[in-house]
């Protein structure tokens, strides 16, 4: 079998296991109804407002910041691959590569986003 | 191809089974409890019985949550587990997947479990929720870069990314012990952020039930939490096989060069016994791991992530690029 076959299959198997438990469960499952159940969790108390707000920031830099070295991961997987045919010149432009990027994250840690406020 | 479907979907599912019991009895001696011992002998058949009951459990309709990503999420968690889970060579000649950009894939996919996290915790509408959502995001999100660049290092080590090449790499030494104290670090590097991507041990805190219930699947019920455990528990097992098999050659047996005959004795061992239990003394240890440390605070678990593991990780692969390039591995030197 081709590669895309085996990885359609891999990926039809997740999601048969998910439709067909949930299609077992819903037919096994009791159904009542109750207006307390719909309820959101909360310790004993209605909850109050809406759970969609604005957010503590510090959370999306930390995504900005990991956009940056894994964009750097794709580039950093074909070099590292073929390390032993490339040699000193391959190591020196990858240097060079990861130099900038260490920058990034030097300026980054400077400007206070890697400290938790 | 429904053939393979079919095994992968068992053995997922007796798998996930089997670790729920190890987990649950081992965690028990640790804590210098019984554990399961109810259900067949030494409650051999508790995690039999926790499957039928949560199949019957209700599934309970919430108000107010976004049905559409609500309902979404669980598939997320488990398709990206099973594409994972679909490229892990168990033995000699059995594997689903063996791409030939095999450790990529693998980090690839097992990144968009993230997806399913965040949009359980977001849909759910519910601050537990969303909170245990965040966090695990963000620390999903760090130590996935160490975990990826851990393996980059052996990628650098063996020359290849495919799965079964890297295992033929490994036939007389190990790439632990291959790279020297470099191989080490690395290894250590992904165990720790295997851990904490996995939402385990001491960094749990996205599911810390003392402050956020159970975290972003507080709003689940049934069986749809039901996939989240089975998602964690398979990740798990995933972390430790990829370890196993990048870093103690997976279902190779131990060989030594120059000795022939207990190199042979050693093939009699099928090679799926040496995988699993590779992956067995990893999954102690992590349990070992889990049970000993206290929880992390989330500025500590990113302090420890992008001030010390990824600095030490960039330097690591540029040592590991000096060794291999200088032809002071083991395998090279003898």
């Amino acid at each position: 079998m081709s590669d895309l076959s085996l990885f359609l299959t891999v990926f039809l198997t997740g999601v048969v296991l998910v439709v067909g438990g949930l299609g077992m469960a819903i037919l096994l499952s009791p159904k009542s109804f109750n207006p307390q159940k719909g309820e959101p969790y909360e310790c004993g108390i209605p909850t109050r407002g809406t759970s969609w707000m604005q957010f503590k920031a510090g959370y999306y830099l930390y995504a900005i910041l990991y956009l940056m070295f894994d964009v750097e991961a794709i580039f950093l997987f074909p070099w590292a691959t073929i390390v032993r045919e490339l040699g000193i010149q391959g190591l020196a432009s990858i240097l060079f590569f990861l130099l900038i990027l260490g920058l990034g994250l030097a300026y980054a840690w400077r400007k206070g986003v890697l400290k938790w406020k | 191809m429904l053939l393979v479907g079919i095994a992968l979907m068992a053995a997922y599912a007796v798998l996930a089974m089997i670790l729920i019991y190890v987990e649950r009895k081992i965690t028990a001696f640790f804590q210098a409890r019984i554990g399961p011992n109810r259900v067949g002998k030494y409650g051999l058949f508790q995690t039999v019985a926790d499957v039928l009951k949560i199949l019957i459990k209700e599934i309970i309709h919430v108000n107010n949550v976004d049905r559409f990503l609500f309902y979404t999420a669980p598939f997320f968690m488990i398709i990206a587990s099973m594409l994972t889970f679909g490229a892990i060579p168990f033995g000699k000649e059995l594997h689903v997947i063996d791409f030939n950009i095999g450790v990529f894939y693998v980090t690839a996919v097992s990144s968009v479990g993230i997806i399913g996290v965040l949009l359980a915790g977001w849909s759910s509408n519910n601050k537990y929720s969303m909170i245990g959502a965040m966090r695990s995001g963000a620390q999903f999100v760090s130590y996935e870069l160490s975990a990826g660049f851990a393996l980059m290092t052996m990628v650098v080590l063996s020359g290849t990314m495919q799965f079964s090449e890297m295992i033929e790499s490994q036939r007389f030494c190990w790439n632990i012990f291959n790279g020297h104290i470099s191989s080490l670090v690395a290894f250590i590097i992904y165990l720790i952020s295997g851990h904490a991507e996995t939402n385990r041990g001491p960094f749990d805190l996205p599911e810390a039930e003392s402050e956020l219930t159970a975290g972003y699947h507080t709003e689940y019920s049934g069986l749809q939490f039901g996939f989240f455990y089975l998602a964690e528990y398979l990740n798990m097992f995933i972390i430790a096989s990829i370890a196993a098999t990048v870093f103690l050659g997976g279902w190779m047996p131990i060989h030594i060069k120059g000795l022939d005959t207990f190199n042979q004795i050693m093939c009699y061992i099928p090679s799926y016994v040496w995988f699993f239990s590779k992956v067995a003394v990893l999954i102690f240890t992590s349990l070992w791991i889990r049970w000993s440390f206290p929880r992390l605070r989330i500025d500590q678990l990113l302090n420890l992530e992008w001030k010390y593991l990824l600095p030490i990780n960039l330097v690591n692969i540029l040592v590991m690029v000096i060794l291999v390039l200088t032809g002071l591995t083991l395998t090279d030197l003898f």
